[in-house]
């Protein structure tokens, strides 16, 4: 029922954020009645695009019409009135009310009684006609995460939204629910309302769509039509380059296993399987690449590596040793290196000072007579690990918070490297670093692995991992889809792995 | 009218400097509130204050008994400071007070025939074990299963208070003057006076060791940076091989247990009996002291002994002047409040927006 006319027209939208352009000149169309597709990578601007439609963010520049009309959205209530609706990877339901209660609630506030009989009736229609299975009555803390989501798009849809944007929506689901949402929409669809999709996961854009546009950085490379491409081509425009660049690696002789990880499972925090039956191991002067779309199970891998977060199943070796389950300061001690990617909030302790944190690790190693800290060594150790890593901080004395990003992220390798670690997860460690940072800290990874550290790096660049990995591995929805050596890697077998259209037999 | 809109901005983290100058300043700005309530009164704040400083400072009697307060007060002023150093927010000083009484005037009304030198060590002792079990409970509670530590060190206030009650009104309860207040202890299990005279007694000695073992603990040892490192950032400390559970536990017991100390000393040193008024908020009053100090040794010491002054010199204008002395309360509120208002103004700069 696609028909010509068009529900969303964007034309030239630009949104800068501190230090990037998250939406570069973007042109969007959406017709009425198509299910439209928006693919790319992390950071490449999709929700950043569909929070400025939605009224969340104010562009810098561009123009937004709506069924033809040109339109001003200065904040959701704007959108909501023009009939666009945005359904949040996170709900924004209220657990102990009842699903009509929350379908309701604020949309009715200037009634100072409650129809919440009329209200229920609409709501069961409205069930009925695109066939979703809920219980008004029920109370949304006894409904699963599938069905929460069929609360809030309802509730987008009793508040007339005749634009549906969903964003990553069956991140949270499990297959069958995932099936249950795309009957919904293709019956939305149908009805000639418009849906927006966003998504990094090719074999569900190639499913449900009508079109897809592909973004890259902030950039649109190009709109086209679901049976005209195909998941190769898709994968290639998403990740985009031909070229790999090769940092000049070291040659070093790869020596035995240090890490080997068989068969892990894993939970987030929400309790779901975010890591599904892993093998892997690393070997001593090896770096071993982690690729794939930020949030398919890459964290939780590190924090079970490296003992923050309980293993639900598998081992893990490290020399040898099964250190499954075992606490950090037990692990520590084996000499495992843990580049955190949240460096300010669970790697570093900001409101201490740089030396204090430079020390962190091996304190108790400078520990002299009954309890008493050797503040001299203490001193003289930092002093040396700023000037050997090239920390820009006025004194060890100098609070960590006032330093900037590059040099907290300076800091951190500093600590992890100086303790000579024969394991080094290291996970995001150049995100959101300049150029001049991003370079030193990945030849120090370099020279680490050169002096014989075995080295997991999980990255989101496909750049750096293809750039210092000796071999890749790649990650979807929590299962390494293949693991390959870097020489052989092709950036199309690649981008079609991270987005779980293709898998290597192991 | 149009009010100005303000907006908060982040300053540079804040030095030694600032951050002694917002403790002086809320102490000052305190006062200033308070001597509403002294010309309220119909006194004349300049003489009151004099009275005030005058009754704390100015003679050898007087000064002593600052100190007499000073005892307890830096004890449990220690105490908050020692928990809240790695986040442990004990409450609870106040009920792990009563309980080290309680532990510490068991030995001392049941072994009447101990010698000194035995019976004072095992009160001292059993006045730590007493406190730091009470906040040992919370510790559990917390590290085991998550309980909130605020509500549970709290309530367990009022919990060692009633039971001190029930002690005091039952098996306990002075046989000679049916007083809720516990049988004397023995002369032997009273702490030696050091200044004849006076009421200065071997616990404000004691006391000032603890600051001092809390000094060094605090500026020179490993677990000191331990606990430093856990309060400013848990998770991180965890990740990185510190044991957070144990040493919150620990901190906890030491903290409980210098509180204990100071219903110890509360009866061996001064009422010689255990009695359900032992403490005047002591435990509550080591709140401010420790975040007035910043949670530093000499910081704490110092603000404990202000605290002591404003104590032991309300009484005496009260005496003199007839100023109220529940004053001394609202000084201390007013303190703390003025302090947590000047901790946000050392980190935040008010700024008007102009459109």
């Amino acid at each position: 029922m696609i028909n010509e006319e068009l529900a969303v027209k964007m034309v030239g939208i630009t949104k800068r954020f501190p230090g990037v352009i998250a939406n570069n000149n973007i042109n969007f169309e959406v017709k009425r009645g198509e299910i439209h597709s928006l693919l790319g990578e992390n950071g490449a601007g999709k929700t950043t695009l569909m929070n400025i439609l939605y009224g969340l963010y104010a562009m810098d520049k561009g123009e937004i019409y709506i069924y033809g009309e040109k339109v001003d959205i200065g904040s959701p209530k704007d959108a909501i009135k023009l009939g666009i609706g945005m359904i949040h990877q996170h709900f924004t339901l209220v657990p102990p009310f009842t699903v009509t209660e929350n379908i309701i609630l604020g949309y009715e506030g200037n009634n100072l009684i409650l129809k919440t009989d009329e209200a229920e009736k609409r709501i069961m229609e409205l069930a009925e006609k695109y066939g979703f299975e809920v219980d008004p009555r029920k109370k949304v803390m006894y409904l699963s995460v599938g069905e929460q989501q069929r609360v809030e798009i309802l509730k987008a849809l009793y508040r007339g939204a005749k634009i549906l944007i969903l964003d990553e929506p069956t991140s949270v689901l499990t297959p069958p629910e995932t099936k249950q949402l795309f009957n919904i929409l293709r019956r939305m669809a149908d009805e000639g309302k418009s849906v927006i999709f966003i998504s990094h996961k090719l074999d569900e854009v190639m499913e449900i769509s009508d079109r897809i546009t592909v973004l890259r950085k902030g950039k649109v490379v190009s709109t086209v039509s679901k049976d005209e491409t195909s998941k190769r081509e898709l994968a290639k425009m998403m990740v985009g380059r031909e070229v790999i660049f090769l940092l000049s690696r070291p040659e070093v002789e790869v020596g035995e296993i240090v890490l080997d990880v068989q068969g892990l499972f894993v939970l987030d925090d929400r309790g779901l399987t975010a890591v599904k039956n892993v093998y892997l191991n690393v070997r001593r002067g090896e770096i071993l690449g982690i690729a794939g779309v930020a949030g398919n199970g890459q964290k939780e891998l590190a924090e079970a590596i490296v003992g923050v977060r309980k293993a639900l199943k598998g081992k893990i070796f490290v020399e040898g040793k099964n250190v499954t389950n075992r606490p950090p300061y037990e692990l520590m001690s084996m000499g495992i290196g843990y580049i955190t990617e949240d460096r300010v909030g669970k790697g570093l302790i900001i409101d201490l000072t740089v030396k204090e944190n430079l020390i962190s690790k091996v304190y108790s190693a400078m520990t002299r007579k009954l309890f008493f800290l050797d503040k001299d060594l203490a001193e003289r150790y930092s002093k040396w690990l700023i000037k050997e890593f090239d920390i820009v901080a006025p004194s060890p004395e100098t609070p960590a918070k006032t330093l900037s990003g590059g040099n907290l992220q300076k800091l951190l390798l500093a600590r992890e490297l100086a303790i000579e670690p024969t394991l080094l997860v290291a996970s995001q460690p150049t995100r959101g670093l300049d150029v001049g940072a991003t370079e030193y800290i990945r030849e120090r990874l370099l020279e680490q692995k050169k002096r014989g550290t075995a080295i997991l790096l999980i990255s989101e660049d496909l750049e750096e991992i293809l750039g210092l990995s000796d071999r890749v591995a790649v990650m979807y929805e929590g299962e390494i889809m293949g693991v390959l050596p870097v020489k052989d890697a092709n950036i199309e077998d690649i981008g079609l792995m991270m987005a779980g259209a293709k898998r290597l037999n192991r | 009218m149009v009010l100005p809109r303000l907006k908060l901005e982040k300053r540079p983290p804040p030095t030694l400097k600032m951050k002694v100058a917002a403790a002086i300043g809320s102490i000052a700005l305190a006062l200033l509130f308070s001597s509403i309530l002294i010309v309220q009164a119909g006194v004349n704040p300049l003489v009151g204050y004099f009275h005030l400083f005058y009754g704390a400072l100015g003679d050898k009697l007087s000064l002593t008994e600052t100190f007499v307060r000073f005892c307890p007060l830096a004890l449990t002023g220690v105490a908050c400071a020692i928990a809240f150093l790695c986040k442990f927010w004990n409450i609870g000083a106040e009920g792990q007070l009563y309980a080290g009484g309680l532990a510490a005037t068991f030995f001392g009304i049941s072994f009447l025939g101990a010698p000194s030198y035995l019976i004072i060590p095992l009160m001292t002792i059993s006045g730590f074990l007493g406190g730091a079990f009470w906040a040992f409970i919370p510790a559990a509670l917390k590290t085991r299963w998550k309980v909130d530590e605020v509500v549970t060190t709290l309530l367990g206030n009022w919990i060692i208070y009633f039971i001190t009650g029930a002690i005091l009104y039952g098996p306990w309860q002075n046989p000679v003057t049916k007083w809720p207040e516990s049988p004397a202890i023995s002369e032997a299990a009273k702490l030696p006076i050091l200044i004849p005279g006076t009421r200065f007694h071997l616990g404000i000695v004691l006391a000032l060791i603890v600051v001092l073992i809390y000094l060094v603990i605090y500026w020179g040892t490993a677990w000191g940076y331990e606990l430093k490192a856990i309060g400013a950032n848990p998770e991180a400390s965890y990740s990185m091989g510190i044991k957070v559970e144990r040493n919150m536990v620990l901190a906890a017991i030491l903290s409980g247990g210098i509180a204990g100390l100071a219903g110890a000393f509360e009866v061996n040193g001064l009422n010689f009996h255990m009695k359900l008024d032992l403490s005047h908020g002591y435990g509550y009053t080591g709140i401010v002291i420790a975040m007035l100090g910043g949670l530093h040794p000499v910081g704490v010491a110092l603000a404990a002994f202000f605290m002591a002054i404003i104590v032991t010199g309300t009484q005496a204008m009260h005496r003199v002047t007839g100023v109220p002395f529940p004053l001394s309360e609202v000084i201390q509120g007013l303190s703390l409040i003025c302090l947590l208002l000047g901790n946000f103004l050392t980190e935040y700069r008010v700024r008007r927006v102009v459109e």
